[in-house]
């Protein structure tokens, strides 16, 4: 038994150590003085210097559309994907499985640093003048999220049976008909779990948005990584403080609604229904 | 025998209706099951993945190859003197390249045994001894799905000798004396906390399904605990410690925030290299050649990886 309290001791420890230094950049998101590290009071006025700096909510803005259109359409992609990948013949099926966990597995800069070259090729001979832009960061992210969007949607889409989507094609249902009454309805929090990731990674990417980011199209991140060459200031924290506010809500709905369908699927009921 | 008929009758009427669909979908049919849903539907995700994905990467094969002409233009000239450069290129007595690969790779192994050592314990308490477990992982989590850049940055503030409770414990000369910050430290540091989730989240998934009693019989028979942790635990464990262990190897190979920020960017890795010929020296086909370096060395530890693992599917 002392073996278990140890354990949890240095549970306890473990949780500290996660947890401290996110809790102190939004400690001091909340300094009311100048400098980073000397408090002197509880102020909430860096918040509304972050949010009257147009860069940082012009940055904002663009995060927050890149993740939503990439969300989106990794969510296509990605469902679609998984919905017809489980029972295609092993032979069709292995490589594009492995091109998928290839876009998962590949260090980030290589893929940053290949989309960059491409892009810039690609603008060269179609004779575009700057082809990088917030388009470039969103073809790029689709990418990575689609993959991400399949492996959730699939697992759930697997794990659920497909005896009712079969009935419903013997019945005469075409694919459309089918997916829209018979797995969206119990495929729809998967999905939207699937969406929420895909808006979560796409909103805190740094290194792909760094290397196919055009001059006029900041990300949240790439302001902070500039910013962060001139040291830590109490704007960044705050500017940091909303991200994570904003990742985290992203991150309990998405948790959420996965554990609510997990819950209708053990109760037997469709979710949704 | 009428009822019978009539079933085997509706069978039949099934099976046309089945082949029909066979037909309709010849190209998507698998060897089992029923109807499904077509195969063309992968298309639209394989064409991005294919056009965005695998072009880019041949890309960089290509220029990995080439020459810089003029002030930034590439040739293809597909010559090996990057590949070569890199292996030659010696700077008084070192060769800075090798020596950079040598670092990254050290910088990956160090950072998955530190995850490996400070995960394990946090994983096993939750697994077989918490009664919250759904709650105590998500709280693992939870930093992983936040900003990679801020928790990397929050170090300069939580190492920065002038930070409070160091001030409050009258450490500051101590911690200013250990020259923690911007150093090879603060990087191990920054890696083994960002890191952690990746760790923890596999070996969690091992040892929840382990069967304790296993290891109480171990123990009953005679088995110190030490003894019983060894011969049981860890085998079963062992699934989850490689995938844990290919999880944040395999980014590490090509880490680049963690060097630059706590680092103060003096430490070198491939990961850095590649952003520094891309940013800077504008040497892209030398910077591509770094890559396909790390992608080679990856490929051999992937393939080492899943030969020690058999046929096992580890990411399903």
């Amino acid at each position: 038994m002392t073996g278990r309290r140890i354990l949890g001791g240095y549970a306890v420890l473990a949780y500290v150590f996660l947890y401290a230094p996110i809790l102190v950049v939004v400690a001091f998101a909340f300094n009311g003085g100048r400098d980073v590290l000397f408090w002197e009071g509880f102020s909430t006025k860096w918040f509304e210097v972050a949010l009257s700096t147009p860069e940082i909510t012009q940055a904002l803005r663009r995060s927050v559309l890149i993740a939503l259109g990439n969300a989106v359409v990794a969510c296509i992609l990605g469902t679609m994907l998984a919905l017809a990948l489980p029972r295609m013949r092993p032979w069709v099926r292995t490589p594009i499985d492995a091109l998928a966990y290839m876009t998962l597995v590949t260090p980030e800069i290589v893929f940053a640093i290949a989309a960059l070259v491409f892009f810039v090729q690609a603008g060269d001979r179609l004779g575009l003048d700057n082809p990088l832009g917030w388009q470039t960061i969103l073809i790029a992210h689709v990418v990575f999220n689609a993959s991400v969007v399949a492996l959730v949607v699939r697992a759930r889409f697997v794990s659920m049976g497909q005896s009712l989507e079969e009935a419903s094609f013997d019945l005469g249902a075409g694919p459309l008909a089918t997916f829209r009454q018979v797995t969206l309805p119990r495929l729809a929090p998967a999905i939207l779990a699937g969406g929420l990731l895909a808006f979560t990674f796409s909103f805190d990417d740094f290194i792909t948005s760094f290397f196919v980011t055009g001059p006029t199209s900041e990300t949240l991140p790439i302001y902070i990584w500039g910013q962060l060459r001139f040291g830590v200031t109490p704007a960044i924290n705050a500017t940091a403080a909303m991200m994570l506010a904003f990742t985290l809500v992203g991150v309990v709905v998405a948790y959420l609604v996965l554990r609510r369908s997990e819950q209708g699927r053990e109760r037997g009921g469709l979710p949704g229904v | 025998m009428r009822p019978r008929f009539r079933g085997l009758r509706a069978t039949g009427i099934r099976e046309t209706a089945d082949s029909r669909l066979a037909h309709d979908n010849r190209g998507a049919r698998a060897g089992a099951g029923g109807p499904r849903y077509p195969g063309w539907l992968v298309l639209p995700a394989v064409a991005w993945h294919v056009l965005f994905f695998l072009v880019p990467l041949g890309f960089i094969v290509a220029t990995s190859f080439g020459t810089v002409v003029g002030f930034s233009d590439i040739a293809y000239t597909w010559s090996l003197d990057n590949y070569r450069y890199l292996w030659d290129d010696v700077v008084g007595e070192l060769h800075i390249y090798r020596d950079i690969f040598f670092a990254t790779f050290k910088l990956s192994i160090i950072g998955t045994l530190s995850t490996l050592v400070i995960g394990f314990p946090l994983a096993y308490y939750i697994a077989r001894y918490a009664k919250h477990k759904t709650l105590l992982l998500l709280l693992v989590i939870v930093p992983f799905w936040t900003s990679f850049l801020i928790r990397a940055y929050a170090w300069l503030i939580v190492l920065d000798p002038e930070f409070p409770l160091f001030r409050a414990l009258g450490l500051s000369d101590f911690v200013e004396r250990q020259g923690i910050l911007f150093s090879e430290k603060a990087i191990y540091i920054g890696v083994a906390y960002n890191y952690l989730p990746l760790m923890v989240l596999p070996l969690y998934a091992a040892l929840e399904r382990m069967d304790w009693s296993l290891v109480d019989a171990a123990q009953d028979l005679g088995d110190s605990p030490l003894r019983a942790f060894r011969r049981v635990t860890l085998p079963l464990a062992l699934p989850g410690i490689l995938a844990g262990s290919l999880l944040v190897f395999i980014p590490l190979t090509g880490e680049y925030i963690i060097p630059v920020i706590l680092g103060g960017n003096k430490t070198f890795y491939a990961g850095s290299l590649i952003a520094q010929q891309f940013l800077e020296s504008g040497d892209w086909p030398l910077g591509s050649a770094i890559a396909m370096v790390v992608i080679g060395a990856l490929t051999i530890v992937l393939l080492v990886y899943a030969r020690a693992l058999g046929k096992q599917e580890q990411f399903g």
